[in-house]
Formats: structure tokens, sequence, C-alpha cells
């Protein structure tokens, strides 16, 4: 049997990685995007929503909520901006997906909030909105309570933030602001108010 | 985040204001579901509820029914005229049975007040009151306030009413319990020998007169004159209740506001409350009946989750 000779260089402490393989420490709040970068993301999937869609005649805007709401609405100033198209003209709905979750009675308290949609999505063509698509369960669940409101013609999903490593569904946006590999251990904060994305520690409250 | 302070709801006295204000708030979402074209949410999928009523009810029961499939829970029913506790099953025993066959929740219907306490100390599962004899009726009680939530935009502050019987109504004191706790003022109103004495330390007002008692509220709870209870004469006739006590259009006529008229069924038309009050645009009483499974999914669907 072959034996493992472990520190066979003579002892004393092991040799130091170099600095690229190190972690970064998830437990430092770092910038992801700031407001130059967010602002010409926010151009781009309007022109890339633009293509598709050309007029939006067919199309409606679903917000998940709490937090595709910002996304949404920035997203419709974005396309005024561009190509001068009224967010008045422009069907936009929030869903609530709290009573579609999977994780009901898992111990987390599920207050829901409130889903207004206003118009039929019957044949419509849906944009889907949520800040960050991580493990696909909330669209997962979204796309569920849709079906509930009716049958659309086909359902896309804008996200702002991709986080690729962690999908537990095979569920995938169509849009996406950014991609990025981040840790478990992190968490991934959109604030639109401020414009930028944080990468920050998860904590119990916040996970 | 918030969740309910009970494990059970066996009355609207366990509640706190805030407990009250949640669900409404989750009713509120409930509503917006039942105004979808498919009424159904899967949050309850895999929780099993069974329906005891050991008293009659159709309204309540149906109630019941519906706001459990609506979230997809699985039921079973049971009624008292078809059971073992006439061949002298013990209640504990009897609902022991049924919770063998792995039920998790209970919603029941007694006529003997804290029948639903007991069965709290005694058995493994959540337990909703429906209706415990002349004690409580809390879901009833949550869904009034719902409603006058709904049409005049927030209770407290409000002046309510209840006229009527109240010595023998569940309805009364889960009523005046969760208006108080809302921030109303209550009043109730109805003859002497259908009031009972202990209201007073309730800290709700007291009326014998129907156009005083108009005058002063923003809300008008009618309860039921309850005929099977009426053989000890507690009033002359049913007619000389309705011309003192019964509300008539001429009441509502003569008043110089518009007061909100609410009932919770079943109804006595020309005894306790006149057709044409019954069915007039002041009348919530059917908004009622449809807030009532809002209310009662809102309850349910807060308890499985604790």
């Amino acid at each position: 049997m072959r034996r493992l000779k472990l520190g066979s260089r003579g002892g004393g402490a092991p040799a130091k990685l170099p600095t690229f393989y190190l972690p970064l420490n998830p437990m430092e709040k770092r910038l992801l995007l700031e407001e130059s970068l967010l602002n010409l993301i926010l151009r781009r999937l309007a022109f890339q929503l633009i293509e598709n869609h050309q007029s939006f005649k067919e199309s409606v805007f679903i917000a998940i909520q709490p937090r595709g709401i910002e996304l949404m609405h920035a997203v419709v100033n974005a396309l005024e901006e561009v190509k001068a198209i009224k967010p008045e003209s422009l069907q936009q709905g929030t869903l609530d997906i709290t009573f579609h979750r999977d994780d009901f009675r898992s111990g987390k308290s599920l207050i829901p909030k409130s889903t207004n949609i206003p118009f039929a999505i019957e044949g419509k063509r849906i944009i889907l909105i949520d800040d960050v698509l991580y493990t696909g369960r909330t669209i997962r669940a979204a796309l569920d309570a849709l079906v509930d409101f009716g049958r659309p013609k086909d359902v896309e999903l804008l996200v702002l933030i991709d986080r690729k490593l962690h999908r537990d569904l095979p569920i995938q946006a169509k849009y996406v602001g950014k991609t990025i590999d981040s840790i478990e251990e992190e968490r991934v904060t959109v604030d639109l108010e401020g414009k930028s994305v944080w990468i920050t520690p998860k904590t119990p409250d916040n996970g | 985040m918030a969740s309910l302070s009970t494990e059970h709801l066996l009355g609207i006295a366990d509640l706190s204001t805030e407990d009250i204000q949640l669900i409404h708030s989750t009713a509120d979402d409930f509503k917006e579901v039942l105004s979808r074209k498919i009424k159904k949410v899967p949050s309850l999928r895999d929780v099993t509820i069974a329906n005891l009523f050991f008293e009659n009810s159709t309204r309540t029961k149906i109630s019941f029914e519906l706001a459990e499939k609506r979230l997809s829970a699985d039921i079973v029913n049971f009624t008292s005229s078809t059971s073992s506790t006439k061949k002298g099953e013990t209640l504990i025993d009897t609902v022991n049975n049924i919770l063998a066959m792995k039920v998790d929740m209970v919603v029941m219907r007694h006529s003997q007040p804290g029948a639903h306490r007991l069965l709290s100390r005694h058995i493994n599962a959540k337990i909703i009151n429906a209706g415990d004899g002349a004690h409580e009726h809390p879901t009833q009680a949550l869904l009034d306030a719902y409603s006058i939530r709904e049409r005049l935009g927030e209770v407290g502050g409000k002046r309510v009413c209840l006229f009527g019987d109240i010595k023998h109504s569940r309805v009364a004191i889960s009523n005046i319990l969760c208006l108080q706790k809302l921030g109303a003022e209550v009043m109730v109103c109805g003859p002497g020998s259908l009031i009972p004495k202990y209201v007073s330390g309730l800290g709700v007002k007291v009326s014998h007169s129907v156009q005083e008692a108009l005058a002063w509220c923003d809300v008008a709870n009618v309860l039921r004159i309850q005929l099977e209870r009426q053989h000890v004469r507690y009033i002359p006739s049913l007619r000389e209740y309705n011309q003192y006590f019964g509300i008539r259009k001429s009441h509502l006529d003569a008043l110089d506001k518009q007061i909100v008229i609410m009932h919770p069924g079943p109804i006595n038309r020309g005894v306790e409350i006149d057709s044409d009050v019954a069915d007039s645009e002041h009348s919530i009483i059917l908004d009622q009946v449809e807030n009532g499974v809002a209310t009662r999914m809102a309850v349910l669907y807060l308890l499985a989750e604790a």
C-alpha cells in the first residue's frame, strides 16, 4: 500500500498559495455594478426588448413581488428614454408568488404581498421580471401562479443579475443584465434607488 | 416577519390586535385570489382538514369547505347526526379516532362552550372554532370586522351597534371582543330579557331603544332572533318583537346619516329586520358572506403555516 507522505518537504508551514487562488473574503461587501454601468445595462435590455417586441402591442410586463417592481419601472423608463415609448401605453402588473411557493410550512414565515394584474393575459406575450435569478424556484412558482390568470402566448424572463452557478431547476432568463459567479454564502442586493448592485455576506435576516 | 401569536383559533379573546390585522391583510390577498379566473392556490395541498360539525350549520360549513378547497387542502366532513357520538363515544375519543387517520387541522362546531379549549389540551392538531354554544364564533367576528373595514376604510373609531338576541349569540361576544380590539365603540340594543347582565362588564353601552341606537351608530349589525330558543318566552311574541325592536325602512329614513346594515344570517325577514332594509343598498349582508371565504382562507393559511 502506498502511503501518502504529507509534509515530506521537511515540515514547516505549507507553501504559500499565489494570491489569485485565494477566494474573495465572503464577509466583505463589494460593489458589483455602479451607476454608469447599470444605466448602460438597462438601455441594452430596453433595446433587446424592442428588438423582440417592437411596439409591445401584444406584450405585457409582470413584475414579481416585491423586488421585481423597481426593476420593471427602471426598464420601462429606459424604454421611454431610448425609443420614446410612453410608460402609460405599456401594460404593467405585479405578481405575488407566496401562495405557490414550494417551501410553505418549512419554518419561514410567508406573508403575502399584493398581486395586481388588471388585464387579461390570454394570448399575450409576458415579460416576467425579477431582480436576481438564483435557484429558479421563485420563477417556477411565478409560472405556476400565472397559469391561474389564463394562457399566455409565451413567457420570457428578464433579470438584472443571473447567479448562474446555483440553479436548482432547469430555468433560464432570456434577458440578462449581468451574469455572475457568486458563492452560496453571498447575497446579491439590487439597489435601484441608489443605482448600484452589491454583493454582501448572507445573514440570517437577509438569507 | 409576522405570524399569528396563537396555535389554535379558539376565540377572539386569544388574539392580539396585530393578529386580527394580519388576518385582515392576508384576507385582502385571498380576496384577490378569489377574483381570478382560477380561484385556487396550492398552499395547503399537503394539509388534511376535518370539519366536525356537532351542531347544524349551512353557511359556516359551506364557507369553511370552500375556503379549504380554494387552498387545495384535503377535507373530510362529519356531522353529528351520522356519528358515533350518538352511540356514547366521548368527544376526545371521537376526535382522536379521526386524527389517527392523519388529520392536521380540525374545524369544529360544538354546542358546549369551551369544547374546543378542552380538545386543544388533549389532541395534537390545530383547532379552529366554528362556534361553541353561546360562547364564541371567532371567524364570524373576523369577517364582520373585515366587511366593516372594507366598506368604511377602517374599524377603529367607528360606532357599531349589535341588535337583537345578545344573550344566546356567540356572534355577539366574538364581535364585541373583536371590534373593541380594533378600537371601535360598541353598543348592544335589545329587550332586557335578551341582554345578559355581564355585557356592561365588557365595556359596551346598552340601549333599549332602536331609534336611539340607530342614531348613535355607524354600523348596525342585526343578530338573529333564535327561534329555536324561544320556548322559554324571552319575548312575548315575534310580532311584538318586530313592533319594538325590528329594523324598518322608516327608521333609516328618519336618520340624517347613512348607516351600514349587517346581518350574520340566517335572516328572519319581518322579525328582526324588514325585507326592504335587508335588501337596501346600505346592506352589506351578501358582502359578509363573500368575505367569509377570504377571511377563513386567511385563518387556515396563517394557522397551517405556524
